[in-house]
């Protein structure tokens, strides 16, 4: 509960602090400029850094973790996705992991009834809201789009299009910025409902969840509460894209909240437990396919070690073995 | 081992697309200039500041609409204390901004907005033949 608090805590007095520099005009335009570039500079060189190490692990042999029947004879019916032979179906069962998350659709809830009686059963809820933060921080980014591109590309109009689907109001209502936060509620008192989850939960996983609420949270006050100058904030956004900065539109307390809070979140990603987004792709336990029976792995590495045969050490022996009366191996 | 590649052609791949901004404002030449608006020909006073339009004008529009359709009053006090008849083709872009592709759209396409008022109110610069039939048909 504490880690939770301080979570909040921190998220909210990195707000309170970007909005108290945006009082002043000068800093605001110094920050306003050396923050994204450093934020950005450190999620590319960051996020290259850890492939990079994650890369020069060395991985001899296949340590896939499966769940279904080994290719093996031919009357015995395999399971591709579950237990994947060859590329092809490895490449089959990441993507059921990297886009419908099929590991978390495996969870289950274990609980203790009266008897004592200790039952496991199905808990499909942090699939759903796993699947519901993701999907919807995938729409947002794209839609984000429209403010660093120009011309705008027609997946970020069909994005943008999609989401306001039902036309509520204007600006229009999209519908992945409720899905965002319902999703981050949930997977945040998730966290805290349980005690099991909750003896595990660090600070960071609750300050990667209050950081991306508080960006949610401030990019819905700005669309549907605060106002701000949308055609301004573009200018300034391919201002940073062309490396030809130019100065906020005035008043930009709300929008500098935002910024100084994604930049938390770009230089804080590589470091935290969100390289997942990466690490995913890399997990040998998923990635490789399950033929250590079919095919013979020789670990690269190997060097010819200096070894004492039998034979050697029956030569070395062999009057002492003689003289005992121990049948030898030659005679 | 055999891997390594793969993982930097998708490391690759992740870089371009996360640098899309940089590369294709370098390829495009984008320019920090935001759009050009036609400047209204006589009219300097707009209903409310340039400031509070830029932002919210969608806004104010709504509550004009609210106020003429649904509680049949058909006049605004602008800021400037001038008395508007609220009509987004008839006062809006025919007396002030012109048409709606040279004033509207010059923002809305920059921002990626397609707002959903155009599928029922007409353009003043590109129908007002069309308008004024249905004025005079009433």
């Amino acid at each position: 509960m504490k880690r939770a608090v301080y979570s909040i805590l921190t998220v909210a007095g990195i707000a309170v602090l970007a909005g108290a520099a945006a009082r002043d005009a000068a800093v605001l335009r110094w920050l306003a400029v050396v923050v994204p570039y450093a934020a950005f500079a450190t999620f590319v060189l960051g996020m290259s850094w850890r492939v990079t190490v994650w890369s020069l692990s060395p991985a001899p042999f296949r340590i896939p973790t499966v769940c279904g029947q080994q290719k093996a004879l031919s009357w015995i019916k395999p399971d591709r996705l579950e237990s994947p032979p060859d590329t092809l179906a490895v490449v089959g069962r990441m993507a059921l992991e990297v886009l419908l998350f099929r590991s978390l659709f495996r969870n289950t809830r274990m609980t203790l009834r009266e008897g004592p009686r200790l039952v496991f059963g199905e808990n499909k809820f942090l699939w759903l809201g796993a699947m519901a933060f993701h999907w919807s921080l995938l729409v947002i980014l794209v839609r984000h789009l429209r403010l660093f591109l120009e011309p705008l590309p027609a997946i970020v109009l069909a994005a943008e299009k999609l989401d306001g689907f039902f036309e509520v109001g204007t600006p229009v209502f999209y519908v992945t910025d409720a899905v965002v936060v319902v999703g981050l509620l949930y997977l945040f008192q998730r966290r805290l409902r349980d005690p099991l989850v909750r003896y595990i939960s660090l600070f960071t996983d609750y300050f990667a969840l209050a950081l991306l609420a508080g960006i949610a949270f401030s990019g819905i006050w700005m669309r549907y509460f605060g106002r701000v100058d949308i055609t301004g904030i573009k200018e300034f956004a391919l201002g940073l894209a062309t490396f030809r900065p130019v100065a906020l539109p005035a008043p930009s307390d709300s929008f500098f909240v935002h910024l100084i809070l994604v930049s938390t979140l770009a230089a804080y990603f590589p470091f935290s437990k969100l390289v997942h987004m990466g690490g995913v792709f890399l997990s040998p336990t998923r990635n490789l396919a399950n033929n250590n029976r079919a095919r013979r792995h020789v670990n690269p590495w190997n060097y010819p070690v200096r070894v004492h045969t039998y034979e050697e050490w029956e030569t070395e022996f062999r009057d002492k073995l003689e003289a005992a009366g121990l049948p030898l191996e030659r005679k | 081992m055999r891997d390594r590649p793969v993982i930097y052609g998708g490391l690759a791949v992740f870089l371009a697309v996360i640098t899309l901004p940089f590369w294709r404002g370098i390829e495009s030449g984008v320019t920090t200039k935001g759009p050009e608006l036609a400047r209204p020909a006589t009219a300097r006073q707009c209903v409310a500041s340039t400031e509070f339009m830029k932002s919210s004008h969608m806004l104010l529009l709504m509550e004009m609409r609210d106020q003429a359709v649904r509680s049949g009053d058909p006049w605004y006090v602008g800021a400037g204390h001038g008395t508007y008849t609220i009509s987004l083709t008839g006062t809006c872009l025919e007396q002030c901004h012109g048409s709606k592709t040279e004033f509207c759209d010059r923002c809305h396409d920059y921002a990626g907005v397609a707002p959903g008022c155009w599928s029922c109110h007409l353009d003043a610069g590109h129908s007002t033949g069309s308008l004024t039939a249905m004025r005079s048909s009433r």
